[in-house]
């Protein structure tokens, strides 16, 4: 135990230190909602209409591209080996480290929602909306990522595969997303039935990526 | 002979050199009598003949998700057993699965465009199917961006597996949804809601595309232990002259 909660706040502190760019992902989230009214038009109702959709997109994108740091960073300085060769479950120091990265890059994201919300003219109840379903949803996105982060450092290749990798696996969390976010603005569907499986695909991921990760490290890097 | 047997490429070259002969022509009559019957099956009272889409629709479906399935299994059979046939199978199976579903996703398309009047909806199975064959497609790229086949037979099967919690969704997603595509038809509870008329010409395509996959997967499994066979020459060469 001490062992994991020593890797969380190593990971933690690595973060948020020179170098660790847990706020790049914040900022790359407040450029995409800025270029989409650039793209669609400064019209307030029209963002309004689309702004959960803006929302989840940006967190998506910002999440995929803070995924390389999840376990390359530690590959590339050496601490992966002796993750692997410590005594401790891999698929827990995975699942930790990939805690850590989602406090440093996901919650982030979900604080930062609510004032971008702002910007695309939404009211108080459709912002919180979207920020609980962020808070619901960014979990599965960190977890489902680590799959592909640890298959990207399996086989030494990074950029755009990670992406195509990774995105198909995040469609039912950003459909279910974006459904629960809107269910609770405009309806008619309850908010509950699509939050609930938004929240189920998270649990979900939360234990299938561990191991598939585990594994893939495992399988990988021998 | 057991499974083990077949590790050896020898012996499973030989043993599918003499299978496909026969699965050949075992694809191209099933096929030639299943056409047949389709052609003569009658024309649905609403649609006309546009339903003759559904004797390739249904079965690329089909396909789609089974080819799915093989790598499944192979890619366990890759991590759990090591077995380098396993490999191979997984690999061959990645294109002919995407070329079918990519099949699925046209002729439903064609279909809908005088039924539904567009090429395509945002439908929940029509979405999982495009997401089916994206990810087919991302598979194909993991498998063409390692050099070392064993590591990236590996690397592909824990996509395979984790990709392969897809295929349920794929399934039930009409039910969930339940949209603009209809509900399952061919296989529920309570008996198939198509007449035998259009079911049992259906379900001769259905075997027809599945001999076909058998005989293209084999095929192609065959064309992979060359090609590994052509690369290690060209290595040993390589080593030869240096």
């Amino acid at each position: 135990m001490t062992a994991l909660s020593a890797l969380l706040v190593r990971d933690l502190r690595l973060a948020v230190r020179v170098g660790g760019g847990a706020m790049v992902g914040v900022l790359f989230f407040l450029l995409v909602v800025t270029l989409v009214p650039f793209a669609v038009g400064p019209d307030l109702a029209l963002l309004s209409r689309i702004g959960p959709a803006i929302l989840w997109l940006g967190a998506l994108l910002a999440n995929l591209l803070a995924l390389d740091r999840l376990i390359a960073m530690d590959h590339e300085d050496g601490s992966l080996d002796l993750i692997l060769m410590a005594r401790l479950p891999l698929e827990l120091a995975v699942a930790v480290k990939a805690l850590a990265h989602w406090l440093t890059t996901g919650l982030p994201l979900v604080i930062a929602a609510p004032l971008l919300g702002l910007l695309l003219n939404l009211d108080p109840m459709a912002t919180g909306a979207v920020a609980l379903t962020l808070l619901a949803g960014t979990p599965a996105l960190t977890f489902i990522g680590l799959i592909g982060a640890t298959l990207i450092v399996a086989l030494r290749r990074g950029g755009l595969l990670l992406a195509i990798l990774v995105l198909p696996l995040t469609v039912p969390v950003l459909i279910f997303g974006v459904a629960a976010a809107n269910a609770a603005i405009v309806g008619p569907v309850p908010f509950g039935a699509p939050f609930a499986v938004l929240c189920a695909l998270s649990l979900m991921s939360l234990v299938v990526g561990p191991f598939a990760a585990a594994i893939a490290l495992r399988q990988g890097l021998e | 002979m057991s499974l083990i047997d077949l590790a050896n490429p020898s012996r499973f070259l030989a043993l599918a050199d003499r299978a496909l002969p026969w699965l050949v022509a075992a694809t191209v009559l099933v096929f030639a009598f299943g056409v047949s019957q389709a052609y003569s099956a009658p024309d649905d009272y609403q649609q006309g003949a546009t339903v003759k889409i559904m004797f390739i629709h249904v079965p690329a479906a089909w396909l789609g998700m089974l080819a799915w399935g093989v790598m499944s299994l192979a890619a366990l059979g890759t991590l759990v057993w090591r077995h380098p046939l396993a490999d191979v199978a997984a690999k061959a199976a990645a294109p002919i699965g995407a070329a079918f579903t990519l099949m699925c996703l046209v002729t439903g398309s064609l279909w809908g465009r005088p039924m539904w009047g567009t090429y395509w909806v945002w439908d929940a199975r029509l979405t999982s199917v495009l997401v089916l064959f994206l990810m087919y497609l991302g598979v194909i790229a993991l498998w063409r961006t390692v050099e070392d086949p064993a590591r990236a037979a590996r690397v592909a099967a824990v996509l395979t597996l984790v990709g392969a919690i897809n295929i349920p969704i794929i399934k039930f997603s009409v039910d969930w949804w339940n949209t603009l595509h209809q509900g399952a038809s061919v296989l529920r509870l309570g008996g198939s809601s198509i007449h035998p008329s259009i079911l049992v010409p259906l379900l001769i395509m259905i075997a027809a595309f599945t001999l076909l996959f058998l005989t293209l997967h084999l095929a192609a499994m065959r064309n992979e232990i060359m090609r590994r066979r052509v690369r290690t020459m060209l290595m040993r060469q390589a080593d030869a002259r240096a």
